[in-house]
């Protein structure tokens, strides 16, 4: 956009604007639009994903996965993670249920 | 197929967290259900329709993950996340807590009831299975405790006729225990599930067995004597279980529940894909190789996963079944037409 004016009184003084053009959509890869391709997520990440799954609807299932090779028993944390029983049974725990909502709160 | 299994009625048994698991008394006339709020509600008809009779909250202190009626059906027992395994005596139309199991190290999965009334087993993500004897003064011993799973046991049941205990695991294996001299005895293991068994069930002769995974398959055992005619190998006195048939592609997520029907033979199962399926098998199939049909796929059939199936006892083609989002929902399922 070409500098304005807006502060009153004289002219603006830019002889040489450098003009930004403000960017088209960004295009959506194909890997993206496939529901089947997972979708990489950051360790940071982790709480954002809690607080999306605690404020869907009941009515959306969400699998998480730790990447292979990127964790020494991904294996094993990743049964763990789909064992609803488990991870229920974990979140009754209520200290590590104050814990995780600490880290929630933080960084809301 | 949607035809064939017909909603009856819909409850919200457990309001704000999810129903666990449901038991039918051996007379078909009760229904308990427990659920993540940590009560066992008995539910019967009045009329047309079903209602709470009783509520059991003060039992436990996290979660009630499974119930067991007693052959007599005087007893309850409630399997809880809190370690403990409660004992209710029905009194008229309510229930007192007359036992407290301990033991476990951590939660308690699941709790059955020996067909003969005296024996009761347990087990625990602690990775044990337990096996208590039950004397007439309802006094309640621990006789063994199995330690041959390496993970977590998600389920026990018990043969309908004969003492023996089968156990379903995170280990992704199935195992059998007997008496054997005063003590009980790991007799068998049943491998080819490549995920966590989560559930188990005896068809009505108690040849067969059925489990149910999270690697989306159902599998069927069949239990070979020594000396068989099939010339299966056994080893020394014990029978050998043999899995006979695999039903996969049916269903697109981890599979909780597999009920065998005492009555008919049917086999339901309740899946994370919040559908419900019937199997049957295929009338004049091969005893040693059976093969089995989809009769009915409700998909929908909670609003969530489905997380147990049952049966009644008494009357044919009811069933039960119960779900994450708190509901308990009760069908009539009919074989299809021409089928």
């Amino acid at each position: 956009m070409v500098g304005g004016s807006g502060m009153g009184g004289g002219l603006l003084e830019n002889a040489n604007p450098l003009i930004y053009e403000r960017s088209g959509e960004r295009p959506v890869t194909a890997g993206e639009e496939d529901e089947q391709v997972p979708d990489s997520i950051d360790a940071r990440e982790i709480f954002d994903i809690l607080k999306l799954l605690r404020s869907l609807p009941q009515r959306f299932k969400m699998d998480v996965h730790i990447t292979p090779g990127t964790h020494a028993s991904e294996h094993a944390v990743n049964k763990q993670l789909a064992d609803k029983e488990r991870v229920a049974a974990a979140l009754e725990n209520t200290h590590l249920l104050e814990v995780v909502n600490q880290c929630l709160s933080a960084r809301s | 197929m949607k035809d064939s299994l017909v909603l009856l009625d819909r409850i919200l048994a457990h309001p704000d967290s999810r129903c666990w698991f449901l038991a039918w008394n051996p007379s078909g006339t009760l229904l308990a259900s427990c659920g993540g709020d940590r009560s066992v509600r008995i539910w019967g008809t009045e009329g047309d329709s079903w209602i709470c009779k009783s509520v059991l909250c003060e039992g436990h202190q996290r979660t009630v993950r499974k119930v067991a009626w007693s052959p007599c059906g005087n007893y309850l027992a409630s399997a809880s996340f809190d370690a403990t395994t409660c004992i209710w005596k029905k009194k008229e139309d309510d229930f007192e807590c007359v036992t407290t199991l301990e033991g476990h190290e951590n939660e308690v999965k699941s709790v059955a009831w020996a067909p003969s009334g005296n024996l009761l087993a347990t087990c625990s993500r602690d990775k044990s299975v337990w096996v208590w004897e039950v004397d007439e003064e309802d006094e309640y011993e621990c006789v063994s405790v199995l330690n041959s799973h390496t993970q977590d046991v998600k389920h026990v049941v018990w043969h309908p006729s004969q003492e023996l205990l089968a156990s379903a695991s995170y280990d992704d294996t199935v195992k059998l225990y007997r008496e054997e001299e005063d003590d009980w005895v790991c007799c068998a293991t049943l491998e080819g599930h490549e995920s966590t068994v989560w559930s188990l069930a005896f068809d009505p002769s108690g040849q067969r067995l059925a489990s149910c995974s999270d690697d989306r398959t159902v599998r069927i055992w069949h239990q070979y004597l020594p000396g068989n005619e099939q010339g299966v190998a056994c080893s020394g006195s014990d029978p050998s279980w043999k899995c006979v048939c695999t039903l996969s592609g049916f269903h697109s997520r981890t599979i909780y529940d597999i009920a065998w029907c005492q009555l008919t033979g049917a086999l339901a199962t309740a899946c994370g894909d919040d559908a419900i399926r019937v199997f049957e098998e295929d009338p004049g199939s091969d005893p040693q190789q059976p093969t089995f049909s989809l009769m009915a796929h409700l998909p929908q059939a909670h609003s969530q996963d489905v997380n147990c199936v049952a049966w009644n006892p008494k009357e044919r083609g009811l069933l039960a079944s119960c779900s994450d989002d708190g509901e308990l929902a009760f069908w009539k399922y009919q074989r299809p037409e021409g089928l």
